[in-house]
């Protein structure tokens, strides 16, 4: 196992400089230990993205990063300030930007209410207009309820409102899982543009494929390790690795 | 027909103070998820603090208005940080009991150094007297309470309704965590929002002292009623406290003149009636 060959060096810079550093980061839900000590860095520009299979560990890594889950150790350094301890708000006020798994539209809010909720934390994100043009449903929508909205509607309105509040770092959790597959291209080709843009996005899915269009770096989670780490180069010839740690 | 005209005026009165008291309860139900019990002993130390204003620092009704709600609010936002925060996530039988305590605790306080009987707090100079309708004689520091109260109940639905800060409260009733994780201090929401919903009970306090005079337990006896005003209106609904909450004083004093015998249970019968039809209330929403 390259466990810890990732932990002592994680796959080499794809682009910009360091800007996440994850470091033995565990997690506990309650009494169950999620995390056993997870390492991989994001460098800035990159679209990373981890690969695992159902309860490996990989939305609760987000969630740890983003300070949302009560119990964790380790460190995490975003532009080299530790946030280990910093409760959710300001980490997002640092500029990190969260789409959880489940979207998390508000039913008392319309589309408009929605996309206007994240305050905008620094300067930087993109005009209404941009977001429109990225996204023409939400535009039409604007006035319904968010729930009201189709999966892959839902899926776009949670992706455009983290992108208004100027964070640069994007922590995208399963953003295909359970839409058709014109949308899944749709979103596939928003974080293309996204990357091109400057963003920098911290990907988690099960569709390998999908990431496959997308991302820069991969790293594999199970049990809550990093087991595997590899480039988009890489891919095809660890192709037959991946089909036994996914299970496809 | 004077006496039922006269009989619709006190139920307004009484649905102003017990829109203003649910609407309250509502604010910190609905983001708080605490049945909050000690609201009434907060009414009744708004009217304190008015009395206190008067008595001791000359300040007037009208200054009392605004600083009694600050003041009292602020006790509010103190319970809140020492007390009330550390019930997040447990059944709502603990916020209640606690609640309930504090509101003991409270009144008891007061009635030791008060007694039980009223303290007169008079009338503002600008508001005395009356106007004949034609159909009834109107006096004007009722009908003052009836128009403030709306104004500020309907203040408060636009804040809820239609501002930013009222979508972040709204979302964060539903999804506190993802607010917070947007960049939004919801803690500090949170307590901001006890606070404003003790003061809406502190200005009702302020208002009611020239009418029922100032007791300590002035807030025991309307804080039944309130919650069943909420629990027909639906627990956690800004409109639905403010129409119910003057539906029901108006329907209180209509029964006062059709049915005098039944004035003080039509609200209970109204509320076990609306449980078994729809019991997430009026205007509620299941969970």
């Amino acid at each position: 196992m390259p466990d810890t060959a990732i932990a002592e060096a994680p796959a080499k810079a794809a682009t910009g400089g360091n800007i996440l550093q994850v470091r033995n980061l565990e997690a506990w839900y309650g009494e169950s230990h999620i995390l056993h000590g997870i390492n991989f860095d994001v460098n800035a520009g990159e679209v990373v993205t981890l690969l695992g299979r159902n309860g490996a560990g990989k939305t609760t890594t987000l969630k740890s990063i983003m300070g949302i889950i009560g119990k964790r150790a380790g460190s995490v350094k975003f532009n080299n300030q530790e946030i280990i301890r910093a409760t959710s708000d300001k980490i997002a006020r640092m500029g990190i930007a969260f789409c959880p798994e489940e979207r998390g539209i508000f039913a008392s809010l319309d589309v408009r209410e929605n996309l206007m909720l994240p305050p905008v934390v620094r300067e930087g994100g993109l005009p209404l207009d941009q977001i429109f043009d990225l996204f023409p449903n939400l535009k039409e929508r604007l006035n319904s309820q968010g729930t009201k909205l189709s999966g892959g509607e839902q899926q776009m309105l949670a992706i455009a409102r983290i992108l208004r509040t100027g964070a640069s770092f994007l922590m995208l959790d399963e953003p295909t899982e359970g839409l058709a597959p014109v949308i899944i291209q749709q979103i596939g080709h928003t974080i293309a543009r996204l990357k091109r843009e400057g963003f920098t996005i911290l990907l988690v899915e099960q569709n390998f494929r999908f990431a496959s269009t997308v991302a820069d770096r991969y790293y594999v989670v199970e049990h809550g390790k990093i087991i595997d780490g590899f480039s988009n180069s890489e891919l095809a010839a660890n192709m037959d690795k991946l089909h036994a740690y996914l299970g496809v | 027909m004077q006496a039922l005209y006269a009989q619709l005026l006190v139920g307004l009165i009484n649905g102003s103070f017990y829109a203003l008291l649910s609407l309250g309860l509502a604010v910190i139900f609905g983001m708080l998820n605490i049945i909050n019990f000690a609201h009434g002993a907060l009414y009744m130390m708004g009217a304190f603090v008015a009395y206190f204003l008067l008595n001791l620092g000359g300040i007037n009704y009208w200054w009392a208005l605004l600083l009694a709600p600050i003041i009292v609010g602020i006790f509010g936002m103190i319970l809140e940080r020492t007390m009330l925060q550390w019930l997040t996530g447990l059944d709502h039988l603990y916020g209640l009991l606690l609640t309930f305590g504090i509101a003991l605790i409270v009144q008891g306080v007061f009635q030791n150094y008060f007694g039980s009987s009223g303290l007169p707090y008079a009338i503002p100079d600008q508001l005395k007297g009356g106007m004949n309708l034609g159909f009834m004689f109107l006096p004007i520091y009722r009908g003052w309470v009836v128009v403030f109260s709306l104004v500020v109940c309907l203040a408060t639905w636009y804040l809820i309704e239609k501002t930013q800060l009222g979508a972040y409260l709204r979302a964060a009733t539903e999804n506190p965590t993802l607010v917070r994780a947007f960049g939004i201090n919801v803690p500090r929401m949170i307590t901001l929002t006890y606070g404003l919903g003790v003061g809406l009970a502190a200005l009702a306090g302020v208002l009611s002292a020239p009418i029922n005079q100032v007791r300590p337990l002035m807030g025991a006896d309307l804080i039944i009623v309130v919650f069943a005003v909420v629990v027909i209106g639906g627990m956690g609904s800004i409109m639905g406290s403010i129409i119910t909450g003057f539906a029901l004083g108006v329907i209180e004093g209509l029964t006062k003149y059709f049915y005098p015998e039944a004035s003080n249970t039509v609200v209970f019968v109204l509320m076990v009636l609306v449980l078994l039809v729809k019991p997430t209330g009026l205007t509620g929403r299941a969970a």
